[in-house]
């Protein structure tokens, strides 16, 4: 059967009909919708772990343990989780191991651009780059032949463009696959030094083994044409993009970034007078195939940043221009209406405090009118940061860290023993919208639920912030902005590290309806409109509430200085 | 031949279920399809855009600068923020439909004036719409996406009957009704 499918779905479709038994994951753009789809699927085990290190261990552990595994992460999320690969390379597997990691060259949703190619050079562990929809199906049943093979775990790399695009696919039977014994081999699964050294060797021949073997894969190849002079080499969505913008050259499409079939690309070299690299970010396949004495041209026509497109391929050929894009004012994401972070920062900002930031839907708490983060680096760092400060500061500086309640748990609550242990007296503020907003609303050890949809145990929050010997800890209603900025007082005066959790479901999950906000003889006084909430803006006699997105929530009838704004049946 | 689609507006506006439309079509059509789509960070109330690419062969998911046949652009900034994508003989189609960025809604920018005017004067061949309009007298505001699709599958001459069907099974079956008459309304208006 046929069907137009989205790759993260024909991903999570391959890993079922490869019989894969155990998929462990953290949320991340592009990522997020393998795990989603696969908990769908019948007969297989699917979960969010509270982060892509615990994903892979996971994974890991039920490859060990016979079966096939698979863990899926964006692509910061393999710095999480690299100790783990680094060292499942050299135990190697049971039941076949593959770990997505998803790449977002353009940033739509990251906080940076890294190129995840070189943690299979530096793991050595094999990487299958698909370029859409279907090949991504077939790469991930490869990858577990290739694992079980091999003795290897093997990762896959997409990027946004071929993630987030939908292409046919055909579908097929899954392989029903009987549990692997699980035989204690300590030499293989104890890495402790005397047999890590024995391993590395094995790692090393594997190495060398698939480096043969991946000239003559199938999924790398190359398409000639009738013309001689130019060849390219390229892989993932960048050889779709070739193939439209340049339909008569010589291609090398690479399926294996990880080993390079150097050899065969070698041999497509001799047989075209210019070899020229186009790939998307680092120039890691250029630099790979220069080291080895083969002349080629990459990064001196293509930039490090960014995406490319079938524009830019043909452009960087033709010289042409491109059309250009009109100037108008940005469109930039905003905190819906209702949001329980707004009236956070609102304060935070009157407070004029330093924000320690972290990652998620209040990230936006840095952008205009509410302008109040001044760091935002990577999932976890705002306690860290916030911990720095103090220290560098000997304790005076009037900061505080903000974080999610996904984030937290993420990777949040180690910073915040540190921060008890060594005594800096921090203020941490959990944001508690009872999911993982920015991602698309996901479960996570604090919301009661699974990744399957059933009900499960929760992680208290407070519990776990006194359990990691927090004294000072005030809970508060995110909407109530007075309530707030009375605790964040009370804690910034404190010495003691101490923790706010604000709590508030998310206002896209909160299905009750409240009475909505109305205007009455307003002022123009202006305060209400430093909220940076979408419902509320000017209009010819001062502001006006766009009924279809106000929510009620009420943080603006608190900040009206004039009590111009009451909730609509007063 | 393959025909090339753009379809922005902002997160919310339904122009996911849009482009899933155009890849039921092409499914029912028999013929290759590719859709481009971003999540995640601009659902929070930013632009987005989705790319729908139908034809024989489809190799990129993604359109290029100058290589649209037809844009459907939910809301007037939007429009003018992504009409560079149009084919010189392309169609811009645009919902009159104005949103105000943040940016416009704090006053540290303008929403532009006069863009219906500049579209008309710098685009070959525009077609505005009152999307949202026909939608409400539809039944729905939600519809906006449905009536562009009708508007679309006239301008491109696409197979009207195959197209009803699509919409037919991407909406739920309570809708359908709603729908199909959004959609004859979108195909009536241009
Ligand atoms: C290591 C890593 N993994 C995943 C992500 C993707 N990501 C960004 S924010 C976020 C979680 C946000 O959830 P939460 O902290 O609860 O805040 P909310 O968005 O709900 O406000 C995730 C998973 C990331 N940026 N880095």
């Amino acid at each position: 059967m046929k069907e137009l499918t989205l790759t993260n779905k024909a991903i999570a479709r391959g890993a079922y009909e490869a019989g894969v038994k155990v998929l462990s994951a953290y949320p991340g753009t592009p990522s997020t919708e393998i795990a989603e789809n696969f908990a769908k699927m019948s007969g297989v085990y699917a979960e969010w772990a509270p982060n892509e290190k615990v994903a892979v261990e996971v994974a890991l552990g039920a490859s060990v343990a016979g079966a096939r595994a698979m863990a899926c992460m964006k692509h910061v999320g393999l710095n999480v989780a690299a100790d783990p690969l680094f060292t499942a390379s050299y135990t190697g597997v049971n039941g076949g191991l593959v770990i997505v990691v998803a790449d977002d060259p353009g940033m739509h949703s990251s906080q940076n651009e890294q190129d995840s190619r070189y943690y299979a050079r530096s793991a050595h562990v094999p990487m299958l780059e698909p370029s859409n929809a279907s090949e991504a199906k077939e790469f991930v049943k490869l990858a577990y032949a290739w694992s079980e093979q091999f003795d290897t775990p093997v990762l896959i790399r997409e990027t946004t463009r071929v993630a987030h695009s939908h292409g046919v696919i055909e579908l097929c039977e899954r392989e029903e696959l009987p549990l692997k014994t699980y035989e204690k081999a300590s030499n293989k699964y104890v890495m402790m030094p005397a047999n890590a050294i024995k391993r590395h060797v094995v790692v090393e021949e594997r190495d060398k083994a698939l480096s043969e073997f991946v000239n003559t894969a199938d999924i790398n190849r190359a398409e000639y044409t009738s013309e001689e002079e130019i060849g390219v080499v390229c892989s993932g969505v960048v050889y779709e993009y070739v193939k439209e913008a340049l339909p008569n050259v010589n291609v090398y499409k690479v399926g294996t970034v990880y080993p390079l079939p150097l050899d065969a690309i070698k041999a497509f070299a001799k047989r075209v007078k210019k070899l020229i690299v186009i790939e998307e970010l680092e120039p890691y396949m250029e630099d790979a195939l220069k080291a080895v004495g083969v002349a080629c041209e990459g990064k001196s026509m293509f930039s490090l940043q960014g995406e490319l497109s079938v524009l830019k391929i043909a452009q960087a050929f033709s010289g042409a221009d491109a059309p250009k894009a009109e100037q108008v004012p940005p469109r930039p994401p905003v905190m819906c209406a209702g949001c329980p972070h707004r009236g956070v920062f609102y304060v935070l900002n009157k407070l004029k405090l330093t924000v320690n930031g972290d990652i998620g839907c209040y990230t936006l708490g840095a952008v205009a009118p509410l302008s109040a983060v001044d760091t935002c680096v990577c999932m976890g760092a705002s306690v860290g940061m916030a911990h720095g400060f103090k220290k560098a500061t000997d304790g005076e500086s009037k900061n505080v860290a903000v974080i999610g309640d996904s984030t937290f748990l993420h990777s949040g609550v180690t910073g915040l023993i540190n921060a008890v242990y060594n005594e800096s007296g921090i203020t941490l503020m959990i944001l508690d919208n009872s999911t993982t907003g920015m991602t698309g609303h996901q479960q996570h050890p604090a919301t009661g639920k699974n990744l399957m949809g059933e009900p499960a145990p929760i992680v208290l929050l407070d519990e776990l912030c006194k359990a990691c010997g927090v004294k000072d800890l005030q809970i508060v209603d995110a909407y109530d902005i007075n309530a707030v900025e009375t605790a964040v007082k009370k804690a910034t005066a404190s010495k003691e590290v101490s923790v706010i959790i604000a709590q508030r479901p998310c206002a896209l999950l909160d299905k009750s309806k409240k009475p909505k906000v109305a205007v009455h003889d307003c002022k123009n006084c202006g305060k209400c409109m430093k909220l940076g909430c979408p419902a509320i803006s000017r209009g010819e006699k001062g502001i006006v509430i766009d009924k279809t997105q106000c929510v009620g929530c009420e943080v603006c009838v608190a900040v009206c200085p004039f009590d111009c704004l009451k909730k609509e049946s007063e | 031949m393959t025909t090339n689609i753009l379809i922005s507006g902002v997160g919310g506006q339904g122009t996911l279920l849009a482009s899933r439309v155009l890849g039921k079509y092409a499914m029912l059509k028999n013929q290759d399809c590719k859709l481009s789509e971003i999540h995640g960070m601009s659902q929070r109330g930013g632009s987005v855009t989705t790319h729908v690419r139908i034809g024989e062969r489809i190799h990129s998911p993604v359109v290029w600068e100058g290589g649209a046949d037809i844009i459907l652009a939910f809301e007037i900034l939007e429009s003018a923020r992504v009409k560079h994508y149009l084919k010189e003989d392309g169609v811009l189609l645009v919902n009159e439909e104005v949103i105000l960025p943040m940016p416009c809604i704090t006053g540290a920018m303008q929403y532009p004036e006069n863009l219906k005017e500049q579209l008309t004067s710098s685009v070959k061949k525009v077609v505005f719409i009152r999307a949202k309009e026909l939608a409400m007298q539809a039944g729905s505001e939600k519809a906006t996406n449905i009536v562009m699709l009708g508007s679309v599958c006239k301008l491109q001459g696409l197979d009207k009957a195959v197209m009803e069907q699509a919409v037919a099974e991407c909406v739920p079956e309570k809708f359908r009704e709603l729908n199909l008459k959004a959609f004859a309304l979108g195909y009536e208006q241009v």
